[in-house]
């Protein structure tokens, strides 16, 4: 995956060369670990900033929407499930775009990182394995121990849609359980979950960075910044609190890729995505349903079938 | 400047004391990360902590705050009488203040606490408040206090300053207040002046040379204010940016609210809440209009507020203190000091151009 930059900035030289995009979206250098920038390329020169590795978490799908401009953006398999579910939406038009594929090795769980060593300056992706630097250490590590939890159970990695790649389909893993954390939550009693879902929400501070991360949180009034009518109370009230995350949850569901931008972007480590992956699965299940995979067909949450199932209507 | 002896045999004995008249706050790991939490029925500060992930401001400044209840229900005694809440702010004491969240405060008194307005409920909550703070001798890596008019061991804004040294803390009192509470905890013994005071220098200056990150901000205030506002950067500053609210509400100088009045039936609650320049809603007049509509101008309110309007109208440095919050947990990375760098080179070049 560390090999894909040279081919990136070819491709993204070209099209900007050949006129075909005003623009290409991608990755710079970040100031700290573990980060990189999203940024805009609009000429050769700015190409030569870009870099690629398994720092480059942030779903890039998030920086289309309602541009008017013809754009070239580096995607992963998940970035690319959200730019599917953006022309599904009308976000944006294909013909704007040219993608360039990524297949994804997945992303480094910055914050897993920084837990598990102090005073972290350092972190490089070599391919297998991660090098961590410190002031005073040096460690070596199996990159898979590292991955992002979204990124070790993806079933996506390969970009769905795609102008060109730049390198080879990686392999697709099959013994993956998606879902094994949605079903240990699923089997506990309503009381318990009352008590996992208000520990889980006890540290969020509002800051919305799950909502503004999120490729599908476009609404150009959010309900909770609604005022007429007002939906939910500013304040840090739990009620408030649980309100906001479980009905943008729902929000997204058949939408939702598990690009894992939400938890990414928590500042106090929040792992929301088990509400949206309560849905995806839900969505699973019933229609058998996987969010962004072809524009060819409308997702279930916005058509109708006579044999929609209909068990959980009582 | 008297100096106590505090060992750390005496420490949790100590603490437990001033329980009685102190509401006692301080650093708490939970969940992976350091906030500073009530420490009830005898719970002790972790002071392992680099820095806390949200800073100190609420403690003085919560993000929820009610400012007062009302009721309009003809049936109670207090209908329309405005009452105070009942936990209006009691006597407290931060244990394990950094020094850069405790100067953050003396930044944010300047808003609170201006010659034509006074913040009853900021001011009594500062007021009502003891900053014990602890010497910073591992900064982390994006800590710049050093440049942001302060250091690991600026102690201008304590009541108290901790020094960690072995098997006890050194403790200069800056303050009556700070005296106060070390007398409560029993902690009387003074330390040899000259002695600890070499020490002292010493690790200050230790600490000081940890500091790898540095900004400059010696343009600024003779900068022409729109050659830094229409500079040419602002576009690709803010690109990343998702407007989100974490880097001002990790930010201890941050001060802007919000107040919105809950209203349950004839009664309610007057409230208060941290708002943020990042929010589009910030801005958004009765009648639709939006004067910062697009990302940039939110960005750049932000940056211009802090690093340019702020420095001009106190004339007493930045609105930052470098504690590295806001750059550590971006989640799209950006760095106020590389904006800073930025802004600094523009307004050197307003300069210029002007002379």
């Amino acid at each position: 995956m560390i090999g894909y930059i040279d081919k990136i900035k070819q491709i993204s030289k070209q099209i900007l060369e050949d006129c075909k995009v005003d623009m290409v979206i991608g990755f710079r250098r970040g100031t700290v670990p573990m980060m990189n920038e999203p940024c805009v390329a609009k000429t050769e020169d700015d190409v030569d900033q870009f870099v690629w590795d398994g720092h480059c978490g942030i779903n890039l799908a998030n920086y289309l929407m309602g541009r008017k401009e013809k754009i070239g953006i580096v995607a992963k398999g998940c970035d690319t499930r959200n730019i599917v579910t953006h022309i599904i939406e009308n976000k944006i038009d294909r013909d704007q775009l040219y993608i360039i594929g990524v297949p994804c090795k997945g992303m480094i769980d910055r914050r897993q990182v920084n837990n598990r060593f102090e005073g972290v300056r350092e972190v490089i992706d070599q391919g297998d394995t991660v090098k961590i630097i410190g002031a005073d250490f040096e460690e070596k590590l199996d990159k898979t121990d590292l991955l992002q939890s979204n990124c070790a159970t993806c079933t996506h990695p390969n970009p769905v849609i795609h102008d060109e790649l730049v390198g080879d389909p990686v392999e697709v893993p099959t013994d993956i359980d998606q879902w094994a954390d949605v079903r240990k939550i699923e089997a506990m009693s309503t009381e318990d979950k009352w008590g996992y879902f208000d520990d889980l929400l006890k540290e969020c501070i509002r800051c919305y960075a799950c909502r503004n991360a999120c490729p599908l949180c476009y609404c150009p009034t959010c309900f909770v910044d609604e005022s007429t009518p007002q939906w939910v109370g500013k304040s840090q009230d739990p009620i408030d609190v649980r309100t906001f995350h479980f009905l943008r949850a729902f929000h997204c569901a058949g939408r939702c890729t598990d690009c894992g931008a939400c938890e990414r972007a928590c500042p106090v480590g929040i792992n929301m995505r088990v509400f949206t992956q309560k849905l995806e699965k839900d969505c699973y299940d019933l229609y058998g349903w996987e969010a962004g995979l072809t524009t060819d067909v409308r997702p279930p949450l916005d058509t109708y079938r006579a044999d929609d199932p209909e068990e959980f209507i009582k | 400047m008297k100096i106590i002896n505090i060992n750390k045999a005496d420490w949790n004995t100590g603490l437990k004391k001033t329980a009685d008249g102190y509401r006692l706050i301080g650093p708490v790991m939970d969940q992976g990360f350091y906030l500073f939490k009530p420490l009830e029925s005898g719970k002790v500060p972790d002071m392992g902590f680099t820095n806390t992930r949200l800073s100190a401001k609420g403690i003085i400044y919560p993000q929820s705050q009610t400012l007062f209840n009302y009721s309009l229900d003809p049936n109670r005694e207090d209908h329309h009488l405005l009452t105070e809440p009942e936990d209006a702010h009691q006597l407290t004491v931060v244990i394990g203040i950094r020094p850069c969240d405790a100067a953050a405060f003396v930044q944010v008194k300047r808003n609170f606490d201006a010659p034509d307005y006074q913040d009853p409920y900021w001011l009594s909550a500062y007021e009502n408040t003891v900053l014990v703070g602890l010497a910073c001798d591992q900064p982390g890596s994006t800590c710049f206090c050093t440049t942001a008019g302060g250091g690991p061991y600026h102690e201008d804004a304590l009541d108290v300053l901790l020094v960690d040294e072995d098997d006890q803390y050194l403790a200069r009192v800056v303050s009556e207040k700070g005296a106060a509470f070390l007398a409560k905890a029993g902690w009387t013994e003074t330390a040899d002046n000259d002695l600890v005071m070499k020490t002292i220098a010493t690790r200050k200056e230790a600490a000081e040379n940890r500091i790898s990150s540095t900004i400059k901000t010696n343009n600024l205030a003779d900068a022409e204010t729109m050659a830094i506002y229409d500079a040419p950067f602002w576009d690709d500053v803010a690109f990343a940016c998702i407007n989100c609210g974490t880097c001002t509400y990790l930010c201890p100088t941050c001060w802007c609210f919000d107040i919105q009045d809950e209203t349950h039936g004839m009664s309610g609650q007057r409230m208060r809440s941290w708002d943020s320049c990042m929010f589009p809603l910030f801005t958004l007049h009765g009648s639709g209009h939006n004067p910062r509509g697009q990302k940039v101008q939110r960005v750049r309110q932000r940056f211009m507020h802090k690093l340019k309007y702020y420095v001009d109208k106190y004339e007493a440095g930045i609105q930052c203190v470098g504690c590295g919050r806001c750059v550590d947990q971006c989640p799209v990375n950006i760095d106020i000091r590389k904006v800073c760098e930025l802004m600094n080179n523009a307004g050197k070049q307003s300069v210029t151009c002007a002379a």
